[in-house]
């Protein structure tokens, strides 16, 4: 089974966030940028499914800053291909439809059977990067997988509902998937491996297209929340807040 | 241009899902702001007995075919991409959920409509709609106007209390075929896993420690047992502590685990991203701690402390052993 | 079990052989007598299914998938215990504990905690996770400023090496403002790299990571030769040894003392500034990092700076000096207590925690920042919340120092 991920950069929220100077969008100053977890965890679904079944594992991901390290990595992890799509303006942030465009003409020369993309990104605000691509790639997409095994003539995904249900749905090929979580935790990779990687792999480069990034959201105003609307905060030692907690629960009538 | 709003309902297993009563509020005030109607999209199986919960909406329309009694993104995608077209609503409102989030983006491709995800809150100003979003595990807000003519906008809980968007009486519900055919499907439900039968049903719950990514190791799940056990409740857990392996899934809290609503609800060590929140913020009482001030989870929680929470533990659990005499 | 003890491997290379060359000064593991001193004296090998003498004995045996399947390796804490007191000084913990984990790691068997702290390394420079533009926050608004090296455009004397626990958790940043505090009553021209500094990589090498650590060595080394300084000097045990032992080999030198002996050597001018007495029972926890690691040697400095604590009372434990029962936090276990408890059901720190109980202590002094935050998680988890402190001696330094407008 040949397998593509596409992976999507994404603001650290470790790092304090801020709105820049146009107040539509995130200051990328000090921005770090990672890959997004949810696709940390489709690049290891794809790696235990080349272990289970074989094929090969391409990764692709837009030049949006500093993504070699994380290429390599995923080499390292056992990946055959990492693909970077470099395109003037992607340091300033692509929004998903542009995105998706741009890997829609990428994947023309790879073949697969299936694609795997984290189910969203934290900074998603004009839907999420799987299933526009598979729209426009005209394949079937199904997101919030958390498993996926191979079946007659295509794949059995597990999908997640609210409340723990779980719909196994079988998919035909090829297909889009939206992880939600791998089977397991993304593995370790010892650093000598990432090193070594750096040393001896190949990161192929492709240019974009142009970017179709028609049918995202107008932003007139980004922002973050307002203080006032925030909890009533308690301040001071652990000792003062348990006792004030204590006052709290016993008010309420949850010490009985 | 239209003035109508639509929510596409989502069901499950014969039962109409929360968020659906939130799209109604919310699209109910939308479409009296612009002056249009409200349409409820039922799509199902014998299922139009469900429509007598859509009271909030004028209208339901309702497709009755066996390919929809249960989800599937394909028939589900094909049919409401049918809808749309033919009616061309001036927004269509979907969960930004497991099932909306496999048609949105579909269906706004197909339509060359535009897509506004997680968004929290619709109005209606100077005759525009607009929408407030919220981006970055809830830490940032994005607003703006809904695009012309139409568009697609997929609503995350939190923005309005279900119970505004839940109206009993009989809305008109008209039955329509589906739109396209519904053969040659390239995803078929094989069926449901039931969830694990936890020990305990956190739902039934009236006090809960939630434990999160605060907790930094398993080995400290311990304090919040001791805390849980002492005020008579259970513990908890956001994402990463299941996914983790620490707690099975049954204590799973949000999206994709379960919604609470208990007395007191204590956030401990969760940052409070969307996904969590969703499936607690109606808790009667929420207490959160967490070292970071900036945390989302303190903008729905009533109180907050930014102590650590490793420390806090024992000593809250002391003092509420002493406080009760035990 | 029955194993056959060869000392010749065969003639297919065997992962006794690849040990043997991969390890610093691996030779001497032929040397092994099977004594078991190692195994008697580890604090945890009562817990493992192969204590170190087994290791060596599997190894020989060529029998070593059983050792990787039971997950015994990470009950190590590095302590150098085993090192210590080896016959035939073989480098168990450095080189033969190390490299074994460094198996684990690319076997992908790896606790997740730990598994989280090498990631935020790689990631953050800290094991914390957390953002290292706020690595210095912990030193704003001290009445001691808290040069920061970038902002400094002369010379100082000493290059204060923080660490990662001492800049970003609560209670050992307590520590760090402590010795803001004496650095200022002494006057000594001091700075900090701030967020130009990096873990120091000791726990992430002795827990098989020797290719973090290295990364880690290249940019703290980097940082040190952008700037001019006579020394360093860190409150941080395991940043001395890993910057003593093992940077000279990634490429960089640098003269470095801790903080205890820094100080020691000052005694004449703090002695008269220590007006306030500390009318406590003290007794002192030797950090295996500073003490038997490597045979480093500190012991007598830190005793004494307590000594010249007025009022205070400095008792021994039995264990002391190169005999110290490690804390459990080194070689990755600060970030395995939930694997260990669920294999040892006990914590060495809580033994060490009922020692100094025992020996009359009111307090039990450190020097380390990984001691304060185990040492008092032991005093609650035995019981015996109030009954015993847990000072760092720059904290007690730092008390009994002639007031200079403490902060909070």
């Amino acid at each position: 089974m040949n397998i593509v991920v596409p992976i999507k950069f994404v603001p650290d929220l470790v790092e304090e966030l801020e709105i820049d100077a146009s107040g539509v969008a995130l200051d990328r100053t000090y921005m770090r940028l990672i890959p997004s977890e949810q696709d940390d965890h489709a690049l290891e679904q794809a790696l235990l499914l080349k272990e289970r079944y074989g094929g090969k594992v391409t990764v692709v991901t837009l030049d949006t800053g500093d993504v070699d390290e994380a290429l390599f990595t995923a080499i390292a992890k056992g990946a055959d291909r990492v693909v970077k799509v470099l395109g003037e303006g992607f340091a300033e942030g692509v929004n998903n439809h542009a995105a998706s465009s741009v890997l829609q003409a990428a994947l023309k020369d790879i073949a697969y059977d299936l694609i795997l993309t984290g189910t969203q990104a934290v900074d998603d605000l004009d839907g999420s990067t799987g299933p526009l691509l598979a729209a426009r790639l005209g394949l079937p997409f199904v997101g919030y997988v958390t498993g996926v095994k191979q079946a007659d003539g295509g794949v059995v995904a597990r999908k997640e509902y609210p409340g723990g249900l779980v719909a196994e749905m079988e998919v035909a090929l090829p297909a889009v998937l939206g992880i939600q979580a791998a089977e397991n935790p993304p593995r370790y990779v010892v650093t000598s491996l990432v090193t070594e990687a750096m040393k001896t792999a190949k990161i192929e480069e492709v240019e974009a297209v142009e970017a179709d990034s028609s049918g995202a959201a107008q932003v007139t105003r980004m922002y973050l929340p307002e203080p006032s609307e925030r909890a009533e905060m308690i301040e001071g030692n652990v000792d003062h807040v348990a006792d004030a907690l204590v006052a709290l629960l016993r008010e309420r009538g949850l010490l009985a | 241009m239209s003035k109508d709003v639509w929510v596409v309902v989502e069901t499950l297993r014969g039962e109409v899902l929360e968020i659906t009563y939130t799209m109604l509020a919310a699209g109910r005030g939308l479409a009296d702001g612009l002056g249009g109607k409200l349409t409820a999209v039922l799509l199902g199986h014998d299922a139009e007995i469900l429509a007598s919960t859509l009271g909030a909406a004028d209208s339901v329309t309702y497709v009755d075919h066996a390919a929809l009694a249960d989800f599937t993104p394909d028939a589900y995608l094909r049919t409401i991409a049918g809808l749309v077209k033919g009616a061309a609503p001036r927004v269509v409102l979907l969960g930004y959920s497991s099932m909306g989030m496999d048609l949105a983006c579909g269906i706004g491709i197909e339509l060359d409509t535009p897509v506004i995800a997680s968004c929290q809150t619709l109005d209606v100003e100077a005759g525009k709609p607009r929408y407030v979003s919220l981006t970055c595990g809830g830490k940032v807000l994005a607003e703006g106007e809904l695009p012309e003519p139409a568009c697609l906008v997929t609503m995350v809980p939190g923005g309005y209390k279900p119970q505004s968007g839940k109206k009993e009486g009989a809305p008109k519900v008209t039955r329509v075929a589906p739109p396209t055919a519904l053969d040659d499907l390239k995803v078929k439900l094989k069926g449901y896993i039931e969830p694990e039968a936890g020990d305990v049903d956190i739902t039934k719950e009236s006090i809960l420690a939630s434990v999160g990514r605060g907790i930094q190791q398993r080995d400290n799940l311990k304090l919040a047992e001791e805390l849980a056990a002492t005020l008579g409740g259970a513990v908890s857990a956001s994402r990463p502590v299941v996914d983790q392996g620490w707690l099975p899934t049954s204590r799973l809290v949000g999206k994709s685990g379960k919604s609470v609503k208990p007395r007191l609800y204590l956030a401990l060590g969760i940052s409070g991203a969307p996904e969590h929140a969703e499936g607690m913020r109606d808790a009667e009482c929420i207490v959160a701690i967490n070292t970071d001030e900036k945390a989302p989870i303190f903008d729905f929680a009533q109180y907050g402390a930014t102590v650590d929470v490793l420390k806090l533990l024992p000593v809250l659990t002391e003092k509420i052993k002493q406080a009760k005499g035990s | 079990m029955e194993m056959t003890v060869a000392a010749v491997p065969t003639t297919d290379r065997s992962f006794y052989d690849e040990v043997l060359e991969a390890t610093a000064q691996g030779d001497r593991l032929k040397l092994c007598l099977q004594c078991g001193m190692c195994s008697g004296i580890c604090p945890h090998g009562f817990a493992m299914d192969y204590p170190p003498r087994s290791l060596i004995a599997a190894l020989r045996a060529d029998d070593f998938e059983p050792v990787f399947e039971s997950e015994m390796i990470w009950l190590c804490v590095s302590c150098f215990a085993c090192t210590a007191v080896c016959p035939a000084q073989i480098p168990l913990t450095n080189g033969l504990m190390a490299r074994l984990k460094t198996e684990m790691l690319l076997k992908g068997k790896v606790p997740s905690e730990l598994r989280t702290a090498l990631e935020n390394t790689r990631r953050y420079g800290n094991t914390l996770g957390e953002s290292p533009r706020r690595r210095a926050a912990w030193a704003s608004d001290l009445p001691t400023p808290v040069p920061i090296m970038a902002q400094v455009k002369e010379p100082i004397d000493v290059l204060w090496f923080v660490g990662d626990y001492a800049s970003y958790h609560p209670r050992v940043q307590a520590v760090s403002k402590a010795m803001a505090r004496i650095f200022g009553a002494l006057e000594i021209s001091f700075g900090i790299l701030g967020p130009d500094e990096n873990s120091d990589g000791d726990v992430q090498c002795l827990a098989g990571e020797r290719g973090l650590f290295e990364l880690l060595a290249q940019k703290n080394g980097r940082a040190f030769s952008k700037y001019q300084f006579n020394e360093v000097v860190t409150t941080d045990p395991h940043a001395y040894n890993v910057f003593k032992n093992e940077y000279p080999g990634a490429g960089f030198t640098v003269p470095v003392k801790h903080y205890t002996q820094f100080l020691a050597e000052r005694l004449e001018q703090l002695k008269p500034l220590l007006q306030h007495e500390q009318k406590f029972r003290v007794t002192y926890h030797d950090p295996c990092s500073i003490g038997r690691a490597n045979n480093n040697n500190i012991y007598e400095e830190p005793r004494q700076l307590l000594r010249a604590i007025p009022g205070l009372e400095l008792i021994e434990m039995p264990h002391n000096r190169a005999n110290t029962i490690c804390c459990g936090g080194g070689g990755g276990g600060n970030w395995l207590d939930g694997f260990v408890w669920e294999r040892a059901h006990t914590r060495t720190s809580e033994w060490r925690v009922k020692e100094a109980l025992d020996a009359g202590a009111q307090i039990l002094a450190v020097a380390c920042p990984y001691e304060t935050p185990r040492f008092e998680d032991a005093v609650k988890s035995t019981g015996h919340e109030g009954g015993l402190i847990v000072r760092d001696i720059a904290e007690l330094l730092a008390d009994a120092i002639a007031d200079q407008g403490r902060d909070e």
